[in-house]
């Protein structure tokens, strides 16, 4: 069990972690996660007591881990996979590490089974891939058997056969009745290996639940509505009545609309209402990735902006036209709910006022970390039928989409993306 | 028992990186090398020098000539067995298995200076024994007064410039930034100050004039140095401590 209280750690004026309390339990998989920067391993390094907490502290087991008698048979960590010394053996290193802990050499040879690295066992670390340097940094961590493990970033430069094998071991381990706490900045590996997570940004706890909880609390359900194909002033009548009415829209990539903000049964009433037919309506839940994206957008330290390539670009010659964009070409963020907004900064308005500010045809989304309350999840359950109901189903033959009615209903895509 | 285990760890850190043979072989070489090289040169000289140089003619001294140079081999073997750990980032995965720190650091640097001790005191007997042979008739035996203190204070001297620069690295947590200020200080910075008038009697209390004092048996001419052959390795010694406690306290103090 590890419990941190109040953790904090400042470099300089720079806080790396602030005001952080979490536990770690036994017998399960507890996942830390947050984008690159956000004190994860700086964390990691204050319960390993190799940082100095600025103020709160961190216990393993009710202990400071300094103070833990012979740490390295309670706690196994992996902290860097590059933190070998390139010209020791493999196996000099781990029998080095564990000569610390007074445990016997013959271990040294298990866990260089266990990791698979018994055939380079000789060899110097220094030749090593970045997978090889992490299945070393496990054997290392696994050495001294300990209840309490860490794990930053544990899967980095593994090929999928040893992701595999890295998640089922710390399933095993887990299961085991052991604390495993690993790092990691991808949702979608942690979301089918762990059992709890935990998401920092920022240095800040954003949240502190199991993954089920953070699946339904945090995947912003959306409806899918597409009308006929033929006629894109259909689609662009139903983004203005749908807006009017409170909801957000954002255009997808094949012409449909991704409506947020409204429960099926109103969005199939203003259909009807504003005379547009629908060929699709349909409820569809945000991936876990995308829930994490909402989540630490307003938290990430390093954000790239879109590449304008101006340094580039000759001067073009007079009454030349520039060329124009390809419709959903590098346009940024195409994947979560709170939509881009105009020119390359997608995410910039998130912070702003919601509600749907001059923020052009999308509507403006919700204050980061705090997800709008979602309309479908009370409504849903009693499924609208008779008149609610999804406009009726057009006949089967349907037109290929036309690639033209993105720029079309989106006018101000193509000027705002250069 | 905790420390016996630290000690074993560190010498298998130790005995298994290829730098540990390379520095300390070529400290053995360049050092017993250049001493038999400036012992025949001196030789030969002999008969040219002024008689007050005849007179101050230290044949023990003559044959350490070469620790000037291999002194920097062991002081990149002792940056190395510490500041390896940091440039690699191994001190992270040390000090979460020992996480008392100061057993972790004085574990190091004992194993380092047993290891420096013998190899230098190897290194002093052999390059005086083959020294003295390049002199001839001029030779010193281990036997005359003053001799075989000179022979072990060589190897001595070796062994604390290792150990001052192991402190040294531990401090500034960095093998290059450790070798760039320690090899032109010993090579360069303090025979400058030691030899240049104005700054002589500053000079001579630095860690290397002061410890080489003990190879010397011949006293020069009008020498008005203040301390003796055991007060200067004395003062050496100090130095050493300066250097592993500030180096100590860097360790405790700072996040790894």
């Amino acid at each position: 069990m590890i419990e941190a209280v109040g953790l904090t750690k400042r470099y300089g004026d720079k806080t790396a972690v602030y005001n952080l309390s979490f536990q770690v339990r036994p017998g399960a998989v507890t996942g830390f996660l947050g984008p690159n920067g956000s004190g994860k391993s700086t964390t990691m390094r204050m319960i390993l007591g190799l940082d100095n907490p600025t103020a709160g502290h961190v216990t393993i087991g009710g202990h400071p881990y300094r103070k833990l008698p012979n740490a390295a048979r309670h706690v196994g960590a992996l902290l860097d996979a590059k933190a070998v010394h390139g010209g020791r053996a493999a196996r000099n290193h781990l029998l080095s590490l564990a000569q610390l802990s007074g445990i016997p050499a013959r271990r040294v040879d298990e866990v260089l089974g266990v990791v698979g690295l018994q055939d380079v066992a000789k060899r110097r670390s220094k030749g090593f891939s970045l997978g090889m340097g992490q299945r070393l940094g496990i054997a290392a961590a696994l050495l001294g058997d300990p209840q309490v493990l860490l794990f930053d970033e544990p899967v980095n430069g593994l090929d999928p056969e040893g992701i595999h094998w890295v998640r089922n071991l710390m399933k095993a381990l887990a299961a085991e009745g052991r604390t495993v706490f690993v790092s990691s900045h991808l949702m979608s590996e942690m979301a089918l290996t762990a059992d709890h997570l935990i998401v920092i940004g920022r240095g800040q706890l954003l949240a502190d639940m199991s993954v089920t909880e953070f699946i339904s609390a945090n995947s912003a359900d959306f409806a899918r509505v597409r009308t006929p194909d033929s006629e894109p002033q259909l689609r662009e009548k139903l983004t203005g009545a749908l807006t009017e009415a409170g909801g957000h829209v954002l255009p997808e990539q094949d012409g449909a609309l991704r409506v947020t903000g409204l429960p099926l049964p109103r969005i199939s009433d203003i259909a009807h209402g504003s005379d547009v037919r629908l060929w699709e309506l349909s409820p569809h839940q945000a991936s876990l990735e995308e829930a994490y994206m909402r989540m630490t957008q307003g938290a990430v330290d390093y954000r790239s902006t879109a590449d304008q390539k101006a340094g580039l670009q000759q001067p073009l010659p007079p009454g030349a036209q520039p060329p124009m964009p390809v419709p959903g070409q590098g346009q940024p963020g195409w994947y979560a709910p709170p939509p881009p907004q105009q020119g390359g900064q997608p995410f910039a308005a998130a912070q702003g006022a919601p509600g749907h500010a001059p923020a052009g045809p999308y509507g403006a989304p919700a204050a980061p970390g705090a997800p709008p309350a979602n309309p479908y999840a009370a409504q849903q359950p009693p499924r609208p039928s008779g008149p609610a109901a999804p406009a009726p189903a057009p006949p089967a033959a349907s037109p290929a989409p036309l690639p033209a009615s993105a720029p079309v209903t989106n006018p101000t895509k193509p000027e705002d993306a250069r | 028992m905790a420390t016996a285990q630290v000690v074993r760890s560190e010498w298998t850190k130790i005995r298994s990186v290829a730098s540990t043979v390379w520095t300390l072989s070529l400290a053995v070489v360049v050092t017993i090398a250049l001493g038999m090289l400036i012992s025949a040169l001196s030789k030969s000289e002999f008969d040219g020098m002024s008689e007050r140089d005849q007179l101050a003619f230290d044949p023990t001294f003559i044959s350490f000539a070469g620790t000037s140079l291999g002194q920097l081999a062991m002081i990149v073997f002792g940056v190395l067995v510490v500041g390896n750990e940091y440039s690699s980032g191994m001190i992270r995965t040390s000090l979460a298995a020992v996480p008392r720190r100061g057993s972790f650091l004085f574990s190091k640097i004992a194993v380092a200076t047993a290891l420096a001790f013998v190899v230098a005191m190897i290194t002093s007997f052999a390059t005086f024994f083959l020294g003295q042979a390049m002199l001839g008739d001029l030779k010193a035996s281990i036997g005359d007064p003053g001799v075989l203190r000179a022979v072990i204070g060589g190897g001595l001297y070796m062994t604390l410039i290792a150990m001052f620069s192991m402190g040294v690295a531990a401090m500034l947590r960095s093998p290059m930034l450790s070798l760039g200020i320690l090899m032109p200080f010993f090579f360069l910075i303090s025979n400058i100050l030691g030899n240049v008038p104005a700054t002589e009697k500053v000079g001579r209390f630095l860690p290397d004039q002061a410890g080489s004092r003990i190879m010397q048996v011949v006293t020069p001419v009008d020498d008005d140095v203040p301390y003796g052959p055991w007060g200067g390795l004395g003062i050496m010694v100090l130095w050493v401590i300066v250097s592993l406690i500030g180096g100590y306290v860097v360790l405790k103090r700072r996040d790894a």
